[in-house]
């Protein structure tokens, strides 16, 4: 019984961290950036599908249409607010752009938090669930949104894969994150690549944003902890490896949620974090890096 | 420049019109609350209400109230640094502070180095008062606007014995690990087991959680017949996890966040059949100031307070009368007066216990003084269920929920 729970818990929230970690991973893999406004993206995405349900009652599916909408937005406002006219700064030294990006986005995440507690108060918000009720199998019961919640994210990492592998565009994406200048030579435009890769962020942000909404509940509160989830996940997997992000997803969410209910859920992110320190000792490039 | 200019104008107009109206210096107030949480965004504009009101009436023996509102980003550092601000720049008369204890209790020794009087709202760690007896020539200046946790703890239990069924025999605590639960919890630990709840286990969750669903299995599996609560910090987390994997034991005793009419929204309707203790709810006339309170201010804001909006707008009165009985701003003569309260606000007759009890400054409870509530969402609405003669309907039990009396 408790090993089933742990499995279909486990199960449940790697799905979502892993879907979390992929759309940062993929940013940095691609165009070097570490996007620490990412926990406010998913924050705002759900703040927003949550708004448009309970304060203008459009319904589940509706809400969560604007929610993927609004992490869209806010994905291309950190690429054109914080991010691009760093890298286009002929003032800011090549080498320093990276701090300098770092910086701004932290800051921008700030802002679109703060932004967020300013409207809505800092108390944590549910999204309407898509599929109400619960089932129970293996003697579990367990919330059908949960599964759903699972199944949408793995629809939403096939589909990237699809993307990546077997499109022309996505192809594209895939060399820029190997080898910048031969995509160039190849005659394909780098900053329309960044275009397309902040737009596949915004999506799988917004997405992971609502279901987490959906499955948990955020606040403004949930920012930080968000951002620093989802940078412990990608440096365990291997800065800009998506596969590695996908593994460190659920060892971090097993380790989690098997602490949570074996030890105590007040433990619950210590022996992750406790892993990470040692994977950084043992294995600098993480689980899966190439660099 | 020509802005600044025009500002100062501007100000100096003002200046010339209130002292014509005005008799003397203004009183201030500072207000030092959390904008953007629930429970404390009500403090300061339930402070300007009562403000204005007595304004209206012509203020203080002539003397106009003014509120100087301080956010304090629910920090103990920023609410010190505003208090420390509101006495020497502001020069504020009195301060009426926050929901959280960890803050009362940071500003509570700097009340009594700044001699300013100062009182909560909304903080119930009993900690703050015990802290007065023990040093009480130099804390006199704080007063606790709120009931104790172990009040609290006494109130719900005395509900709990009116409205569970007969047949409940066992209980488990669920609370944050916050300052306001350690007296809370050892007072559940007291009183529930002299109404015939045995405690099987006692849970306090870190603030931070986010997944309940351990906790709400480890709960399960110990098959109690009732959770008693103790939360404040968190909320809509545990109610909507509660209700999504329907866990079949009721939830009662003390949820902060589902005092205030948002609550609904932000989970979504989850929090259906939760039960909360508290000093006051919608459409429920505990004293006759209570529902014109509400009326004016959902007219002025368009929201219904925040529990800590009813005791902040009391305390604003309750400051005002203080100065009037005290013949002025002197800070000790303002704490004899606030002793000396007696005052019947919207939650009930207000009196401080005297130096000497165990807890001075803390607010009287019990038959004739502040007796709480106990409410059920019900259909999304707070439905207030006990005290009986104040009871606007009966206790009703979500269907997820499995009542051992039922199915005995």
């Amino acid at each position: 019984m408790l090993f089933w729970q742990i499995l279909i818990d486990g199960f449940a929230i790697s799905a979502l961290y892993a879907l979390g970690a992929t759309g940062f991973t993929l940013i940095f893999g691609v165009s070097g950036v570490l996007n620490l406004s990412h926990g406010a993206i998913m924050v705002g995405a759900a703040v927003a599908a949550w708004a448009a349900a309970s304060e203008l009652g459009v319904g589940p599916y509706t809400g969560a249409l604007i929610g993927i909408l609004a992490g869209f937005i806010l994905a291309f406002a950190t690429y054109f607010i914080a991010v691009r006219p760093i890298q286009r700064s002929k003032v800011i030294a090549e080498s320093e752009k990276e701090i300098f990006i770092l910086t701004a986005t932290l800051l921008w995440g700030i802002i679109i938090q703060e932004a967020i507690a300013y409207l809505f108060t800092n108390n944590a918000k549910t999204v309407l669930p898509i599929v109400e009720g619960v089932t129970t199998v293996f003697g579990v019961r367990t919330p059908k949104n949960e599964y759903f919640t699972a199944v949408i994210c793995w629809v939403a990492i096939g589909l990237l894969w699809f993307l990546v592998n077997r499109t022309r565009r996505g192809k594209a994406v895939m060399a820029a994150s190997m080898n910048p200048r031969g995509v160039t030579l190849l005659g394909i435009e780098l900053s329309s690549i960044y275009l397309t890769v902040w737009a596949i962020y915004g999506l799988l942000a917004g997405v992971a944003g609502i279901l987490l909404g959906m499955f948990l509940g955020v606040s403004s509160y949930s920012v930080g902890p968000l951002t620093a989830s989802a940078f412990s996940i990608v440096v365990l997997g291997g800065l800009g490896s998506v596969s590695g992000s996908l593994i460190a997803a659920y060892v971090v969410g097993f380790l989690e949620t098997g602490t949570a209910y074996l030890i105590s859920p007040a433990y619950r992110t210590i022996p992750a974090l406790l892993l990470l320190v040692v994977v950084m000792y043992l294995r600098p490039q993480g689980l899966f890096g190439r660099r | 420049m020509i802005s600044l200019k025009s500002i100062l104008l501007a100000s100096c107009a003002t200046a010339l019109v209130s002292s014509a109206a005005w008799a003397a210096d203004p009183i201030r107030i500072g207000v030092i609350s959390e904008a953007q949480a629930v429970a404390g965004s009500s403090i300061a504009p339930a402070a300007q209400l009562a403000a204005e009101e007595i304004n209206a009436k012509g203020g203080v023996d002539g003397r106009k109230i003014e509120i100087v509102v301080y956010d304090n980003h629910s920090s103990s550092a920023e609410s010190v640094r505003a208090f420390q601000r509101a006495v020497s720049e502001d020069k504020v008369n009195a301060v009426i502070a926050s929901y959280i204890s960890e803050v009362v209790l940071a500003l509570e020794p700097w009340a009594g180095r700044l001699k300013t009087l100062m009182i909560t709202p909304g903080a119930a760690s009993d900690v703050i008062t015990q802290n007065i007896a023990k040093n009480y020539d130099q804390l006199k200046y704080t007063f606790h606007g709120y009931l104790t946790s172990t009040s609290l703890a006494g109130l719900v239990c005395d509900a709990a014995k009116d409205l569970l069924p007969y047949k409940m025999k066992t209980a488990v605590i669920m609370s944050e690990d916050a300052a306001w639960t350690t007296p809370l919890d050892a007072g559940y630990e007291k009183c529930l087991p002299e109404i015939g709840l045995k405690v099987v286990d006692h849970i306090r969750m870190s603030p931070d959680t986010t997944d309940f669903t351990p906790i709400f299995n480890k709960i399960e599996a110990l098959k109690p017949d009732v959770m008693i609560t103790g939360i404040s910090h968190v909320g809509t987390q545990p109610t909507v996890q509660w209700k999504s994997q329907q866990v079949p034991i009721p939830m009662f005793g003390i949820s902060s966040q589902a005092t205030n009419s948002t609550f609904w929204k932000d989970t979504n309707g989850a929090v259906e059949g939760v039960f909360y203790n508290a000093v006051s709810g919608p459409g429920v006339a505990v004293t006759p100031k209570t529902l014109p309170f509400v009326e004016a201010y959902q007219k002025k804001f368009g929201n219904f307070p925040s529990y800590a909006g009813y005791t902040s707008y009391d305390d604003v009165y309750m400051i005002a009368d203080a100065i009037h009985r005290a013949g002025g701003t002197d800070p000790d003569k303002m704490v004899d007066a606030m002793e000396a309260t007696d005052y019947v606000g919207t939650i009930g007759r207000i009196a401080f216990k005297p130096k000497g009890d165990a807890n001075p400054h803390a607010l009287r409870t019990g038959k004739g003084y502040i007796t709480g509530l106990m409410l059920q969402w019900q259909s999304g609405k707070q439905v207030n269920v006990w005290p009986k003669d104040l009871a606007a309907g009966t206790t009703s039990w979500p269907s997820f929920i499995k009542l051992k009396a039922a199915s005995n």
